[in-house]
């Protein structure tokens, strides 16, 4: 099981979202996607996709307008 | 079988296609199956070099509103309609490019972006994949 870091500040709509289901792709099962941001709307819809493709979120935080994802596939 | 989203790309406009490729990714991002189906204007983007020329749908006034609207575009930091179309295939969808259009407009496979390209087909090729789409959009 590994973790994988994904760094999406300044990206805009919709490259965190495509980021972010490129490295679901990748990863295997079990393995934690942690998914840095700024773009205010990815991060209502980063855990609408995870309920979506059926994925566990395990964290949503955000600070100073910066946010970070947590989701385990 | 996944839900998808089927998408005719009939306008060639520079914004247009932005509005395709952002949807369509969304789309896959979300865990739908994704097809474009480029016919007439917009089959015109799928040529080698294509990608980004299209005008503007309204205010292109001889290039210059495109040439403001792609400022402000780099200065919020919107990503390249090339990574866009890249991230496409990468998420597995789909792209048919309309062959009635290739006869009418002269435009052979050679011309096209053959990397990018699924399939050739006309409108029964659209048909089987809209009817079994949850989302069908013209543009």
């Amino acid at each position: 099981m590994s973790e994988i870091k994904i760094d999406c500040r300044g990206e805009t709509c919709p490259v965190p979202l495509v980021e972010t289901r490129k490295a679901i792709r990748k990863a295997s099962p079990g393995d934690i996607i942690e998914i840095t941001g700024t773009h205010p709307a990815s991060k209502k819809e980063i855990p609408m996709a995870v309920k979506a493709l059926g994925l566990k979120l395990l964290d949503v935080k955000e600070e100073g307008g910066e946010w970070t994802i947590k989701i385990q596939r | 079988m996944a839900e998808k989203l089927t998408i005719v790309v009939h306008s060639g406009d520079m914004d247009k296609i932005y509005s395709t490729l952002i949807i369509a990714n969304g789309a896959l991002s979300m865990g739908m199956e994704a097809s474009l189906f480029f016919t007439f204007w917009g089959l015109q983007r799928l040529q080698k070099g294509g990608l980004e020329k299209g005008p503007l749908s309204k205010m292109h006034f001889l290039g210059i509103g495109k040439s403001m609207i792609k400022k402000r575009m780099n200065r919020a930091n919107l990503t390249s309609l090339e990574k866009l179309i890249r991230d496409f295939i990468e998420l597995g969808g789909k792209i048919i490019a309309c062959e009635m259009t290739m006869e009418i407009m002269g435009i052979k496979k050679e011309d096209l972006r053959e990397d990018l390209i699924t399939d050739y087909g006309a409108v029964g090729t659209y048909i089987q994949e809209a009817k079994e789409s949850t989302i069908n959009l013209f543009i």
